[in-house]
């Protein structure tokens, strides 16, 4: 049904095609139709996760249909804000608490379940902490190589990703049926949460059960913007000596300027800063309008996650530091000195 | 129980030290360059070598990698940290892995070798997929718990706690499952002298692609591989009023 569908469609685009003068915005259109994505959306407590929306964003650059899915306790009302989100033309919704922790156990097969059928061509989960342990155990069970991290989408089954730390871009031809994909968040914006209007509809559950079970969480907890999605970011390495001095200089500089606080893999390792803040190959990708950074060196692995950061201004007081290379601003100079005087500065504006 | 029969996948990659260069076909990477263990799996190795240190019963530690030849260093490297033997399947040009194809050899393996608990590194540094151990874990249908930063075995009982946005979270589950290791589980020994000399007389079994009677041909087809365009050189300022006059003309602020 679904290939004399697809035939019939091809014929159409053919006849117009050959009615009207030869475009290629016809046949675009008609291969978009065929085209339906499945954009996995994260949610806690209840509360849509704003930045799992750059799946949708993923969907519509794509074309055609995306349709939006999410599962947990008290899902309804998740489902009918995400609704509102510009770019999904349905949302499915599972209401299960056992799906709340998004283990991947009983995660993965729920998913599976609804992909197959609403027999999705493409779907898309952003490359968070969720996707990255959900997404490879659904590709997996659907037989088909799932493509990381994607920060571009060249066709239907060509898509742009980095690899190396970044330091080379990998473009890549999918061959499977379904494409499972993850994305860049910073690479794909979240659309406007406001203006659509998509329809509501329960979606199946297979009501797997999860063979590990959630214990506990310890989520640092901020008031200042989220690190992934900042449009200013402050960081600090190595160069701030001690925790006691990170926190005595970073986050009032943060504050100036209503930025996130990030860290270099170096400051985390020595206990600067907590883990969750890591910016790098190992941590977080930011792509903030203002990556600030004070006593970075710029090692590989910290550049990979920032380096698509729209400015980039420096202190550090080795003038050869590899951050100079990259960086828009620089500034050589005693960082204990600089960051205060900063932070006056950008306070007294 | 007799004792965990532990699985430790580990991959020769260019070492993170070395900045790679595209080459000039836009084929891939120049791989001329000095390799070495990927770093996550330094850390897988290192966990199993403890889970025994601190007595926890382990039967054995098998440290396996598919790639070619010289793959078989990277195992001499797990053995001489505390892997007892290993198993290398060599791959020849043009037999390259996608993670979903090392996945499905893994579980080949699993399942001859009755391993009941497999550490991964969380990625590998060279393509960044951070697939392959959750695609075992789907494969087998075993618990999984990815971005390990401590595990705790009791029994048949692992508690492990995973680094996520924001924090961490902690997990229950029975053996056997999947762990994939995260920075901060351990620090990962340097291979003495002596236990490198050790090494070199432990077993390691040689296998190739076709004992396993796997279809493994890839599912991706590289397009090409390019240079990162490159960030245009910036100005040094000389003083605090400099860099916010010019992150004003730059618009950041």
């Amino acid at each position: 049904m679904f290939s004399a569908a697809r035939q019939s469609v091809l014929r159409q685009a053919r006849i117009q095609l050959r009615r009207a003068q030869p475009s290629a915005i016809p046949q675009y259109s008609a291969i978009a139709r065929l085209l339906s994505t499945l954009a996995v959306l994260e949610q806690r407590d209840g509360k849509l996760n704003v930045a799992s929306l750059a799946a949708v964003t993923a969907g519509a650059k794509l074309g055609g249909s995306v349709t939006a899915f999410v599962a947990g306790s008290g899902v309804k009302a998740v489902a009918d804000e995400a609704a509102k989100a510009k770019g999904i033309e349905k949302v499915i919704y599972v209401e299960n608490s056992a799906y709340d922790r998004g283990l991947p156990e009983n995660f993965a097969p729920l998913l599976v379940e609804n992909i197959k059928k609403g027999g999705y061509t493409h779907v898309f989960a952003g490359h968070s902490a969720f996707g990255k342990n959900l997404m490879p155990r659904v590709a997996a069970l659907m037989d088909t190589q799932q493509i990381s991290d994607i920060t571009h989408i060249e066709s239907e089954d060509t898509f742009v990703r980095p690899i190396y730390a970044g330091n080379a871009i990998l473009t890549v031809q999918s061959s499977d049926g379904t494409k499972i994909i993850t994305v860049r968040g910073t690479a794909f914006p979240a659309p406007e949460t406001e203006g659509g209007s998509a329809a509501v509809e329960e979606g199946v559950d297979p009501k797997a059960e999860s063979t590990t079970e959630w214990v506990s969480e310890d989520l640092a907890k901020s008031d200042r913007p989220d690190l992934g999605s900042a449009d200013k970011v402050v960081s600090g390495g190595r160069g701030l000596k001690s925790k006691e001095e990170f926190d005595r200089l970073m986050p009032p500089l943060a504050d100036a300027l209503g930025a996130a606080i990030g860290a270099s893999r170096a400051a985390v390792d020595s206990g600067f800063a907590d883990n969750s803040l890591q910016v790098g190959q190992t941590g977080k990708n930011v792509a903030p309008q203002l990556y600030l950074c004070a006593g970075i060196s710029g090692a590989i692995q910290h550049l990979a996650g920032m380096k698509d950061s729209k400015v980039i201004a420096a202190i550090n007081k080795d003038g050869d530091a590899p951050i100079f290379q990259v960086a828009d601003v620089g500034l050589v100079g005693d960082l204990f000195e600089k960051v205060p005087e900063l932070t006056e500065k950008l306070k007294s504006q | 129980m007799s004792g965990l029969r532990i699985l430790v996948p580990v991959k020769r990659v260019i070492d993170y030290a070395v900045k790679p260069r595209v080459n000039r076909t836009q084929t891939g990477v120049d791989t001329n360059v000095k390799h070495s263990m990927n770093p996550f799996d330094e850390l897988s190795i290192e966990e199993a070598v403890r889970l025994r240190e601190r007595k926890t019963p382990v039967q054995e530690i098998l440290a396996f990698s598919a790639g070619p030849a010289k793959s078989a260093d990277i195992i001499r490297t797990a053995m001489a940290m505390g892997a007892d033997r290993g198993i290398h399947v060599q791959c020849n040009e043009g037999e390259e892995l996608e993670p979903l194809g090392v996945a499905k050899l893994l579980k080949k393996v699993v399942e001859g070798e009755k391993s009941d608990l497999v550490i991964l590194g969380k990625q590998s540094i060279d393509d960044d997929a951070a697939q392959t151990g959750q695609m075992l874990a789907g494969l087998l249908g075993w618990s999984q718990a990815t971005q390990a930063s401590k595990v705790q075995i009791e029994g048949d009982s692992v508690t492990v706690v995973r680094e996520v946005d924001g924090g961490v979270e902690t997990l229950k589950a029975k053996l056997p499952m999947v762990i994939t290791t995260d920075l901060r589980l351990n620090e990962p020994r340097y291979a003495s002298l002596p236990n490198i000399m050790k090494a070199k007389k432990k077993p390691l079994e040689k296998k190739t692609l076709k004992d396993y009677g796997l279809d493994t041909a890839p599912r991706l087809k590289t397009v090409k591989v390019t240079e990162p365009p490159a960030r245009k050189g910036g100005v040094k300022v000389d003083d605090v009023d400099g860099m916010i006059s010019k992150l004003k003309e730059l618009g950041a602020l």
